[in-house]
């Protein structure tokens, strides 16, 4: 299936080469290369490449490109998402995914690769295995490995490897036992001109946090199933106990991991907390510009927005802004030609405002379109879609342990045309 | 000098690895490493290195590993070094090291080691640790790529792997397949069905890979189920959810779907759920492929769901379903919202969207959907415009209503600032204009008009082409174009030019008098152009319309070749020819066939025998999944089947009438006898056996108390709240009819007499089989009970609901209902009349169902009216078993102590005599009939009584109120 697989850094600099069957030239790359120049933008790059003998199956995050190389039918999903799964391993395992860190780290993600893959299919996926199989770097481990010489790597193999949950370890153990849940919701909106919804969707993820010892068999219902339109688990989720009466069985992975995610769609009628006024207009002579936003809470469940931010995507022609804030900062990236509006937590008695003018590329005509905002904000402890999490039960063990919810709703890709 | 300098370094690590430390081998190591990710050679070290692949050092053994496998290849010779370490850690007692040591040892693409490797790969798939069968399924696939000799005993081993009962193999196994011998269909039968009930619980990269193969499997065993899928469209999704039987019964099609194809759908539905993208695509493009089309609406939501996720993944999804919405708009036109554009999507995912919107457009939707082509228009990303504009284009002429409204919309843009949006409305306003041009003469004066501002030679061209053709409808305007175009001739692009050349000649063969010298001007310019196309098409054309001595018969006909009524471009989807390809493959997101493609075969005529997939060892814990229906051949069993059923009932028939006589007569005393006679001749015979399995039965009761018991004692308490006030009014209101429950206990011996109802007959017509038998037990009479003079009367209240004997899973599609009928038996009163509702969800016909004795099969000599014997019956269960041609079922009934009870009428003098009689029940007086053994029994018996007493209290009308 996957033959190698190549790290290249936004700037071109292929920097990490691995291979599970025969080496393959490093110049298959310049495939990659030549579609990277034609698309300009990174986001633009065509997951999938065709090169003469071989297929280029690319994604792009966090600033690097991981190219792989397929010689044969494979599923292309198949090839995606697992070059995401190995992305975010490494974000697992060393904080962050980037360039420095995994050259930083290149003994260890070599290690990795081996064991993710073999023969070019997926051999230990789960986090919580090859977490076993190859320990994490922290400061303290690295300073006892070089003083006694002992190694990262685990000697026996995990026992989720056998289980029939191998996403679990084996043998935790926790002074503090305590799960906590983050339900985070994103609202996906659209707005038109005037402020209608065009289009309004809720995306939510459970995140959770469990630091249970043992073999915890947990329980999770909800006050509200019947909202979730459309949802996916985590492998350890008992599908069959959702269906036949809407709760969430399941033995937990050790330490983070993604529950379950969840959609409502766009028949239930999705709260939008917030509403803006803008006004901006190019002028046909002067190359120049107005722009004049005012940001203002809609239905926000008497909860205050947090980190409000508008972003905007300029026209190509905008030179410079020339604007000023009431509140929170603003700054005009000349090159990106985004501009972005900090505003911060949104007072309702004195509404942000951001008004001033804009100058344009002299002679160049006027621009077409008026660039939509795109909005970002927090609202803490509000799920927008009114789901609420009714208990969490722990069987198997005898502990009580420490439960949390916490709930946060934002912005997902919430726009606004113009 | 820098290569000197890498020497050095070289030398320095050489170094490192040859001292006696570990952590210097494992730092030096750590660089080589490095060096191997950067992609430098290090193959000079390889001597060096490979003298440490026995360390005991676990982390510096693995990056050993690292480096031989990488450079084995390269340094053949010294890699066989090593290959003795390997074959010692083979046979290490720790599995993790016996499987590293096979990854690492068939990963080295040495030839000459091949034999140690097939060797390797044997003992390990037959290695009790799965881990290290699973290791050696991955070599499978490296052996065969580095020698494809190996192939026939490489299947040998893929063919005992896919055995192997672990979730943990079973994908990498079917990969193996795959890759070595995806061909060999015939392995596969014997662990369809296993891998279809494991194939929830395998790792989700395995799912993919055997979903993937299945549905290649599916294609050649299974008969199309699309037929007649348009009748279901309407209440597909209520149809889906509802009981399978249920569906049966709607559905009088002689299609019936094979229960391994619905075993698959099945098993593969809830992996909808999977959060890995590529499972949910996988099963996605399964059900595509293999599901009635009336179920393909669960994949919907899964899809759209799968839109939030990256980039990459949106890519391919989007690509998926454009081609699925080509063929079917309804899956996703209620999800359209989820395909407008954001001006934050990449470029690639704009036009994919805008695709799948363009698809989904018709008449109730266009005009949202216009309105939202209207906002991308405005769009900054230029080719986005364009594509939005195409799509305008592609929706103006699927759907003729909005035609005029687009062509408006489009003619509008033609003043738009932006050259590309000018051009190509103008191209997409050419193509529309071709379909009905004779209404539209002023927008090609107005697209003449703009001609001079555009610059795009595709829309130039456009429009000169536009002039040819309809010069009818400007034929002021069109000679003045062609004078404009003559002048800048020799700057135009070479596709303008070509169209000019085709004005000047049409329009000299339709207005010669005004063009006859400009034409001749623009031939003379192409003549000498540089393009030797244009050269081409001058020289042809000026044969072609100036006639001259040398000019054959073409010239006469000039005027109809060029002017011949041309067919409108049909503007259709990108997507269109896509679904040859299996969705969710490369080869479908490239549109063209990649290496090692499998083309998805179309669905038999005739499916393949279906036997093929019966294992043979049914082990009797999994018999929930296990095969065993369906041994019947189908076609020819329909027909047979229901031959014979015919005949069976004239059987049942004569014995019905022999039956029924005597329950006409209304001497039950006789009867009665008679069973009495029977039975305690037969309970003679083996009474201490008796009293084991009486043991064993209620045992087996307790355990599981049945529903209806709780039912009954449930009920009768809450009446008896009822009765305390009633009791009052109802004492001087006796009736002369009351009733007298009686108990009837101990039943060892039932005969069952199965007849047919009309309804089996009726049912049997239509595809599916539900037949209802009535069941007669008989039992032991109590000498207590039953009196002579005493006459049964009829049930107040007869429960419609039945319960539940055999699950639909368990019996491979047989399912069996009984009820009790509270019906006199018409086999004397010692027996109780039981009505089983028999029916078949599965896709075949069922043979010879008949009750047998659960040991021995050689007894079942009837078919279906065959009297079966029943293994015991003690206070409430009764153990028989089913059989089908082939399979046997067991199960027991465990009724309700009410359900044993006779209803009675009686004079009220009679009933005082009964109950003066019958005080010693309700005294411990019972507990010393030995018949008694068990206390709980005894407990809940004379509660029983006791109810049932008072119950007779109660006037008729009232009881069946409150039952």
């Amino acid at each position: 299936m996957i033959h190698s697989v190549f790290l290249i850094s936004n700037a071109g600099d292929l920097f990490l080469e691995k291979h599970w069957k025969s080496v393959i030239s490093r110049s298959i790359c310049d495939y990659f290369f030549e579609a990277r120049e034609k698309a300009v933008e990174p986001d633009n790059v065509p997951p999938v490449i065709r090169t003469p003998h071989h297929y280029l199956i690319n994604i792009y995050r966090e600033k690097i490109f991981f190219v792989s190389v397929i010689q044969t039918e494979v599923p292309p999903l198949f090839v995606i998402e697992f070059l995401h799964r190995v992305a975010e391993t490494f974000q697992d395992y060393f904080g962050e995914c980037s360039e420095t860190t995994i050259k930083d780290n290149v003994v260890i993600v070599y290690e990795l690769l081996e064991e993710m893959l073999d023969n070019g299919f997926p051999l230990a996926t789960e986090s919580n295995i090859l977490k076993e199989l190859i320990r994490p770097p922290t400061i303290l481990r690295s300073m006892v490995n070089t003083i006694t010489g002992s190694s990262n790597v685990g000697e026996t193999l995990p026992t989720g490897q056998l289980s029939t949950i191998p996403w679990r370890r084996a043998g935790v153990k926790y002074t503090n036992n305590e799960a906590y849940f983050d339900v985070v919701e994103e609202i996906d909106a659209i707005l038109d001109k005037s402020g209608t919804t065009v289009f309004a969707e809720i995306q939510g993820v459970i995140d959770a946090c469990v630091k249970l010892s043992g073999m915890p068999d947990l329980t999770l219902s909800f006050m509200n199933p019947r909202l979730l339109d459309d949802v996916s688990f985590h492998p350890c989720v008992r599908y069959k106990r959702w269906e036949s009466e809407r709760v969430i069985s399941f033995i937990p992975p050790d330490g983070n991991f993604q529950l379950m995610s969840y959609h409502i769609s766009a028949q239930n009628l999705v709260a939008i907390p917030v509403y803006v006024k803008q006004n901006i207009s190019f002028f046909e002579t002067g190359s120049s510009g107005r722009l004049d936003i005012t940001v203002g809470p809609k239905q926000t469940m008497g909860k205050t927005l947090e980190c409000l931010v508008v972003t905007v995507h300029m026209p190509k022609v905008v030179l410079s802004a020339n604007l000023s804030a009431t509140q929170g900062t603003y700054n005009y990236d000349p090159v990106t030609k985004i501009l972005v509006w900090d505003i911060g937590k949104l007072n309702p008695q004195k509404l942000p405002n951001l008004k001033g003018s804009l100058s344009l590329q002299s002679g160049a005509p006027k621009p077409e379109e008026n660039p939509s905002l795109n909005i970002d904000l927090k609202i803490q402890q509000l799920a927008i879609s009114g789901l609420k999490v009714n208990r969490l039960d722990v069987y198997g063990e005898k502990y009580k342990p420490f439960k949390g919810v916490k709930y946060v709703s934002k912005a997902g890709k919430f726009q606004v045309r113009t | 000098m820098l290569n000197h300098c890498f020497l050095c370094r070289n030398e320095d690590l050489k170094e490192m690895l040859e001292s006696n430390k570990e952590s210097l081998k494992l730092e030096a190591m750590k660089r080589i490493v490095g060096l191997i990710a950067k992609g430098k050679n290090a193959s000079e070290l390889f001597p060096a290195v490979v003298k440490n692949v026995a360390s005991k050092n676990i982390e510096l053994k693995k990056l050993v590993y690292v480096y031989l496998v990488r450079y084995a290849e390269e340094q053949q010779d010294l890699a066989l070094l090593s290959i003795s370490t390997f074959q010692r850690a083979l046979k290490d007692p720790n599995q993790l090291i016996r499987a590293s040591a096979l990854r690492v040892l068939s990963s080295i693409r040495v030839p000459i080691i091949v034999p140690i490797m097939m060797l390797a790969i044997k003992e390990a798939a037959t290695d009790l640790s799965p881990y290290v069968r699973k290791t050696a399924a991955h070599a499978i696939q490296k052996l065969y790529s580095l020698d494809p000799d190996q192939k026939e005993h490489l299947i040998e081993v893929i063919e005992k792997l896919l055995k192997d009962k672990s979730t943990l193999v079973a994908g990498s196994v079917v990969m193996a397949f795959e890759e070595v011998c995806p061909d060999r269909i015939d392995l596969i039968h014997k662990n369809y069905r296993k891998l279809c009930n494991l194939l929830v619980d395998v790792e989700e990269w395995g799912q993919v890979v055997i979903i993937h193969m299945l549905t290649r499997y599916a294609r050649t065993q299974f008969v199309s189920p699309w037929r007649e899928d348009a009748v279901f469209d309407e209440n597909s999704e209520k149809t889906f959810y509802d009981s399978e039987e249920e569906r049966r019964v709607d559905q009088s099609k002689p299609y019936i779907m094979d229960p391994d194809h619905r075993l698959l759908l099945r098993n593969t539905k809830p992996l909808l759920q999977s959060r890995n993208t590529a499972v949910v695509m996988a099963v996605s493009q399964l059900y595509w492929h293999l599901s009635p089309k009336h179920e393909l609406s669960v994949i919907t939501k899964s899809l759209v769901r799968l839109l939030r996720s990256h980039r990459e993944v949106q890519y391919i999804v989007l690509q998926n379903i454009a081609t699925m919405s080509i063929q079917r708009k309804g899956m996703f036109e209620p999800f359209m919202k989820s395909f407008y554009v954001r001006s934050t999507d990449a470029t690639h995912i704009k036009t994919l969207k805008l695709e799948i919107l363009t698809n989904l457009a018709n008449e109730a939707n266009i005009s949202t959907i216009l309105r939202e082509l209207q906002t991308y228009v405005k769009s900054q990303d230029k080719a986005f415009v364009a594509a939005t504009i195409q799509a305008i284009g592609r929706c103006a002429t699927n759907i003729s209503e909005v035609t005029d409204t687009c062509l408006n919309g489009l003619v509008l843009l033609l003043s738009n600032r932006d050259e590309t949006v000018v051009a190509e409305s103008v191209v997409v306003i050419k193509k529309l204009l071709q379909t009905q041009p004779s209404q539209h003469s002023d927008i090609i004066k107005h697209m003449a008009k703009l001609f001079d501002n555009i610059t795009v030679p595709m829309a130039r061209a456009s429009i000169l082409w536009l002039m040819g053709e309809y010069c009818e409808h400007v034929p002021k305007i069109a000679p003045d174009v062609l004078r404009k175009m003559a002048k800048t001739f020799t700057s135009e692009e070479d596709i303008v030019k070509l169209q000019t050349v085709n004005l000047a000649a049409k329009l000299y063969l339709s207005n010669s008098k005004q063009t006859k010298l400009l034409t001749q001007y623009i031939l003379n310019l192409g003549k000498y152009d540089q393009n030797y196309d244009i050269r081409d098409r001058t020289r042809f054309i000026r044969q072609l319309i100036v006639p001259n001595e040398k000019s054959g018969a073409l010239s006469r006909y000039a005027r109809r070749i060029l002017m011949a009524p041309k067919p409108a471009p049909v503007l259709q989807s990108a997507f269109k020819d896509r679904d040859r390809f299996q969705l969710g493959t490369l080869s479908h997101t490239l549109n063209s066939q990649s290496n090692g493609y499998l083309e998805l075969s179309d669905w038999p005529a005739v499916a393949p025998d279906q036997s093929v997939r019966i294992v043979e060892v049914v082990e009797p814990v999994k018999e929930a999944g296990a095969p065993l229906l369906g041994k019947s051949k189908p076609g020819k069993s329909a027909e047979k089947f229901y031959s014979d059923s015919e005949e069976e009932e004239e059987g049942s028939s004569s014995e019905d009438s022999s039956s029924s006589s005597s329950e006409e007569s209304e001497s039950e005393s006789e009867s009665e006898e008679n069973s009495d006679d029977s039975n305690k001749s037969s309970s003679s015979e083996s009474d201490s056996e008796k009293k084991k399995k009486t043991l064993k039965n209620k045992k087996l009761q307790q355990q599981k108390p049945d529903s209806k018991d709780r039912y009954w004692s449930h009920s009768v308490q809450s009446h008896l709240f009822f009765l305390n006030k009633f009791l009052v009014v109802f004492k001087f209101n006796l009736r002369c009819i009351a009733l007298l429950l009686i108990i009837i206990t101990k039943l060892f011996s039932i005969h069952i007499v199965l007849s047919f109802s009309n309804q089996f007959v009726a049912s049997c017509r239509c595809s599916l089989l539900r037949l209802c038998v009535f069941l007669a037990c008989q039992f032991d009479a109590v000498s207590w009970h039953v009196r002579v003079s005493l006459q049964a009367s009829f049930p107040v209240f007869v429960p419609e609901t039945s319960h539940e004997l055999l699950h639909r899973m368990t019996g491979k599609g047989l399912s069996a209902q009984y009820r009790f009928t509270r019906q006199p038996c018409i086999y004397g009163n010692s027996m109780v009349s039981l009505q089983l509702t028999l029916s078949n969800s599965s896709d075949q016909a069922l043979e010879n169902i008949h009750i047998s004795e659960k040991s021995s099969t050689g007894q079942n000599i009837h078919h279906f009216n065959a009297i079966g014997e029943l293994h015991t019956w003690t206070c409430g269960s009764v153990l028989f078993s089913f059989s089908t041609k082939e399979d046997e079922f067991s199960v027991s009934i465990q009724p309700a102590v009410g359900e044993l009870l006779v209803p009675i009428t009686m004079t009220e003098a009679d009933f005082t005599k009964e109950q003066g009689l019958s005080v010693w029940l309700t005294n411990d007086r019972l507990g010393t009939g030995n018949r008694f053994k068990n206390s709980h029994l005894l407990k809940y018996l004379k509660r029983l009584i006791c109810h049932a007493f008072l119950l007779c209290y109660w006037s008729m009308p009232f009881l069946s109120e409150n039952f």
